[in-house]
């Protein structure tokens, strides 16, 4: 048997935290250990999961690395593993984490312990979200993410902290609770929540579009979709940066995962029915958030609404249902993950100097920090969807899949790419060119050592990606391929049950 | 005469016994430790009498002509309930020192009062039925106004004893209606005659359930639980949000089970409206109240409606989830209410939950203790809680009742709400007052039931298992 690799990435985080717990916290060797620590474990992390890449079998749609032991009962067990959706998302999660560790070194000075272990905790069972091959499991980590956002939201957060970390819980918590209810009863139908072996069981139709529609608000909350996507503005607006980062690089993307992982291939007739209904949220998403995004006087909100809308290209591309369509939303996901992940440490470099997150305070920043304006134009770019980033790749690809389905949705879904450049080309605008008028703006330093080693990694994976983008796509075609082709004979299966039941 | 006919019962009599003797004991020590001195011994026989259980060397069986049983079902509650009393005495030797209130009877109180939850859990027939449960309610009232120099406790103890006393001239109707209509007090005896249906026996059988409803304050007949929660002593307080529920549900899951199975429709109907009704009615009452005995009181109310839903079930399935959500309620309120007994300042115990305020900047450990502890309760994975309602809701949709399910889901998603609430006054708000050091055994008890509701989920499967063999005995 080989080494559990996807256990062993679950711990570490794990490990860290209880040493962190162990570490005395009352003077400044202290914290500074325990931020060492918390370094550490997560870069460790990260090492480990580049193996699960450079082992990847990419030929093979089946679930590779996994591992299977008895847990609730003989059906409900702890069963692991990752193929060609899930094997990036670990590794973007992996990625980050460093990052949020990095971004959180001067900028958090209260209960230093309490923020690292949240951190770490918050890495497992996000890991845990992307690795779980049965449904019990999964859910336990898709709900315990709650506990250490809500806790990062509330205790680090900024003034309105509480009203955005209570309406991110009722939210999420709210939506998620249905799925549970779906979960049991697929249990007692089918006597297993193994996702492998789901797979191969058809629901009855009637019964799969409620199955479906429970996963799908669960999903569509996390996303999050139009219109339950206002608890996203409020948190990211007071979480601290790292706690931004995760939420939109990682937390984020739990919505379209799921999606990929148990809506489609489990209810595909259900996905089949609700094509449509998700084509319009998402346009809805993609027009009507960025025209709210114009609109924003405070960056970090302007860049939630940016996110609500590049989710929006996400779904359309999955719903779709083509090669290009899914491979267009996953690497999205991806992508997305980079770009808002760097859009906020950005945000979080210049909020640590000026404190306010006000567009109006801002301008002229290029004359005092002009590596920071180099990196944030990339950035911007990025998020704008310009060619030669990974921005481009996502959004071209789930353009080309919708113009393949339906060349109203594809119409609608363009204008958003060019509104986009609106809102991100204004934003760069305000904050980076223009005399300066603010005299704390004339004292500003350029960026130190080590936020350039956090932002200048991302800037370099957003070029490379959106040059190779092979990097990505080879990984996610095999399972993306098997997933459209399970699609197609359920669809087909019940196109020919109607028109049987027409014909009578 | 062979004694060995009243093995069965063994805990039960060692346990009478042994209330005696320490009756006799604090009587004539009339000193100024005989409470220590019986409160440790009482410690001590609960734990020989927990251990000689544990062992398995009783036997299973009936005793006193088919009154009393002993199986797998009773002895797992009786478990719950003894280890529940030795962790509310070991608990009360601190608390009552504080307060100032060493009386010895409080603990032969106690005791009585599991006689009668052991027994209650045991019982087999109709006598035995009311007999017990009046012997458990009795001490229970003296209990809740022994603080006799405080008004809220004495009008506590009035109120549970008035409404008590007219909740058991119900049940006694009840039951004298079921045994009118059957011709036997038996369990057994009644599945067996009962093949006519009647309607007599239906109202019976509602009388019966509202008496039973009141004892675990389940709504329409929870309106003393607040009060009651607020006036009594805390420790008295855990220990009726915990023992005699567990009791109750026990004694009317054995009832309904065994003698009533021909009525299942019936007795499901009205379980189901008692536990939506309990569920939401806990869950938004709860969103009002500053004071947390009083939240907490209308928080086991709402657990209380969760719970049922296993009995709902009519199945084994059903009363595995059931004694699993049981061991999972009594390791989290028992834990949290010592957390909250565990925070004092002098001789000042917290009341408010604006009080809590700040608590993770001077008691850190014990405001994450209380914050998993809520999260639990709210049903959060990976958490205890989560497991319980897991089973319960499992438990409702393998018989279809997807409406009961859903109303269990969302009003716990209501009652995260003000779960949320106090971790937020704890963690996001500045601290207003300094508590005195947390006592060590206090706090190890804590330790021990919070790792319990943490660590559930690594290995689940252990008490599940104990919770299916408990189970079995009422089906076999």
């Amino acid at each position: 048997m080989s080494w559990p690799i996807l256990s062993t990435l679950l711990i570490i985080p794990v490990f860290g935290s209880i040493i962190i717990l162990l570490i005395n916290s009352n003077d400044d060797i202290g914290r500074r250990n325990i931020k060492t620590v918390a370094l550490y474990a997560s870069i460790v992390n990260f090492i480990v999961s580049l193996l699960l890449w450079v082992n990847f079998d990419i030929a093979t749609s089946s679930f590779q690395y996994v591992e299977q032991y008895y847990w609730l009962s003989e059906n409900i067990t702890y069963h692991v593993g990752v193929d060609g959706i899930s094997i990036f998302l670990i590794i973007l999660t992996t990625f980050l984490m460093p990052f949020c560790i990095l971004i959180s070194w001067d900028s958090i000075k209260e209960k230093v312990k309490e923020y690292m272990i949240a951190f770490l905790i918050l890495e497992t069972l996000m890991i845990g979200v992307f690795c779980a091959l049965d449904l019990v499991v999964f859910y336990l980590f898709f709900e315990a993410c709650l506990i250490p956002m809500f806790l990062i939201i509330g205790v680090w957060g900024g003034p309105r902290r509480v009203y955005a970390t209570f309406k991110f819980f009722l939210y999420t918590l709210s939506g998620s609770v249905l799925m549970l209810i779906a979960i049991i009863y697929i249990y007692i139908i089918t006597g297993t929540t193994n996702i492998v072996e789901l797979n191969g069981y058809l629901f009855d139709y009637s019964i799969q579009t409620w199955l479906w529609l429970a996963f799908f608000i669960s999903f569509a909350v996390k996303m999050p979709m139009f219109p339950v996507h206002t608890w996203l503005p409020d948190a990211h607006v007071e979480a601290p940066t790292a706690g931004s980062v995760i939420l939109a690089g990682v937390l984020l993307k739990m919505g379209g995962y799921g999606l990929l992982r148990f809506s489609i291939p489990l209810f595909p007739v259900g996905s089949f029915v609700f094509m449509d209904f998700v084509f319009v949220l998402s346009i809805i998403a993609i027009i009507y958030t960025s025209f709210i995004a114009i609109a924003q006087e405070d960056i970090k909100k302007l860049i939630a609404y940016s996110s609500v809308a590049h989710m929006g290209f996400v779904t359309m591309g999955i719903f779709t249902f083509t090669e290009q369509g899914i491979q267009g939303g996953i690497f999205q996901m991806l992508s997305h993950g980079l770009i808002s992940s760097a859009l906020f440490l950005s945000v979080g470099v210049v909020y640590d100097r000026l404190h306010t997150r006000e567009i109006s305070v801002y301008g002229g920043v290029v004359k005092k920090m002009p590596v920071f304006a180099a990196l944030f134009l990339i950035f911007t770019m990025a998020n704008v969807g310009l060619p030669g980033t990974s921005g481009f790749v996502g959004e071209f690809l789930s353009l080309i899949g919708a113009f393949r389905i339906n060349i109203y949705v594809a119409i609608l879904a363009t204008t958003g790419v060019i509104l986009s450049a609106a809102y991100a080309l204004w934003l760069y605008k305000r904050v980076v060119f223009g005399v300066i008028t603010n005299k704390a703006i004339e004292e500003l330093k350029d960026i130190n050592a080590r936020e350039y080693v956090i932002l200048f990694p991302l800037a370099f994976l957003i070029i490379l990606f959106g040059v190779y983008p092979n990097l990505i796509i080879e990984l996610t075609s095999a399972s993306t391929s098997n997933l459209i082709e399970n699609y197609n004979v359920a669809v087909d299966q019940y196109q020919s049950f109607i028109n049987v039941q027409n014909v009578n | 005469m062979n004694m060995f006919i009243y093995m069965p019962l063994l805990p039960e009599i060692m346990l009478s016994i042994m209330s005696m003797v320490l009756l006799m004991v604090g009587v004539f020590r009339k000193n100024e430790n005989s409470y220590e001195i019986v409160s440790n011994l009482a410690i001590i026989s609960l734990l020989l009498i927990t251990a000689i259980i544990l062992s398995g060397s009783i036997s299973d069986g009936v005793a006193f002509g088919n009154s009393l049983i002993a199986d797998s079902f009773s002895q797992y509650l009786k478990i719950l309930i003894l280890v529940s009393t030795i962790i509310i005495l070991i608990v009360s030797n601190i608390y009552l020192k504080n307060i100032k209130l060493l009386k010895f009877e409080y603990v032969i109180l106690i005791l009585i009062s599991v006689i009668g939850m052991m027994l209650m859990v045991s019982s087999n027939d109709l006598v035995t039925l009311y007999l017990s449960i009046e012997l458990q309610s009795l001490p229970l009232y003296v209990l809740a106004s022994i603080r006799n120099k405080s008004s809220k406790s004495t009008e506590s103890g009035l109120k549970y004893f008035v409404l008590g006393a007219l909740s058991s001239c119900i049940l006694l109707y009840g039951l004298s209606l079921v045994y009118g209509y059957s011709g036997s007090i038996y369990y057994t005896d009644i599945a067996s005659t009962l093949v006519d249906y009647e309607v007599g026996i239906l109202i019976g059988l509602a009388f019966t359930l509202a008496g039973f409803a009141f004892k675990i304050s389940a709504v329409p007949f929870h309106m003393w639980t607040p009060d009651v929660y607020e006036g009594s002593p805390t420790t008295i307080t855990a220990f009726f949000a915990v023992a005699p529920k567990i009791a109750a549900l026990g004694l009317i899951t054995r009832m309904l089970f065994t003698a009533l199975p021909g009525l299942v429709d019936d007795w499901q109907s009205i379980l189901i409206l008692l536990s939506i009704l309990s569920m939401l009615l806990g869950a938004f009452s709860a969103i009002g109240q500053n004071n947390i005995k009083r939240l907490l009181a209308y928080s086991s109310i709402s657990h209380m409606g969760f719970a049922l839903m296993g009995v709902i079930n009519g199945s084994i399935e059903g009363v595995t989830s059931l004694c699993l959500y049981l061991l999972i309620y009594l390791a989290m309120s028992l834990a949290i209410f010592i957390s909250i007994i565990a925070l004092k300042n002098g001789d000042e115990h917290i009341e408010n939950i604006n009080e809590l305020s700040g608590l993770s900047k001077t008691k850190p450990i014990n405001a994450i203790i209380i914050s998993i502890l809520l999260f639990s309760l709210a049903g959060i994975p990976p958490l205890a809680g989560f497991f319980a309602k897991f089973y319960v809701l499992y438990a409702a949709i393998s018989v279809e009742l997807y409406y009961l399910a859903i109303f269990g889901v969302l009003s716990s998603v209501v009652s995260a709400f003000y779960y949320l609430r106090i971790i937020k006054i704890m963690y996001f708000e500045e601290s207003v007052i300094t508590y005195d050091p947390v006592s060590k055994r206090l706090n190890s008890i804590i330790y021990v039931l919070t790792a319990f509701v943490l660590l559930f989920f690594v290995k689940p499967s252990i008490f599940i298992s104990f919770a299916q063999a408990a189970s079995l005995a009422l089906f076999s």
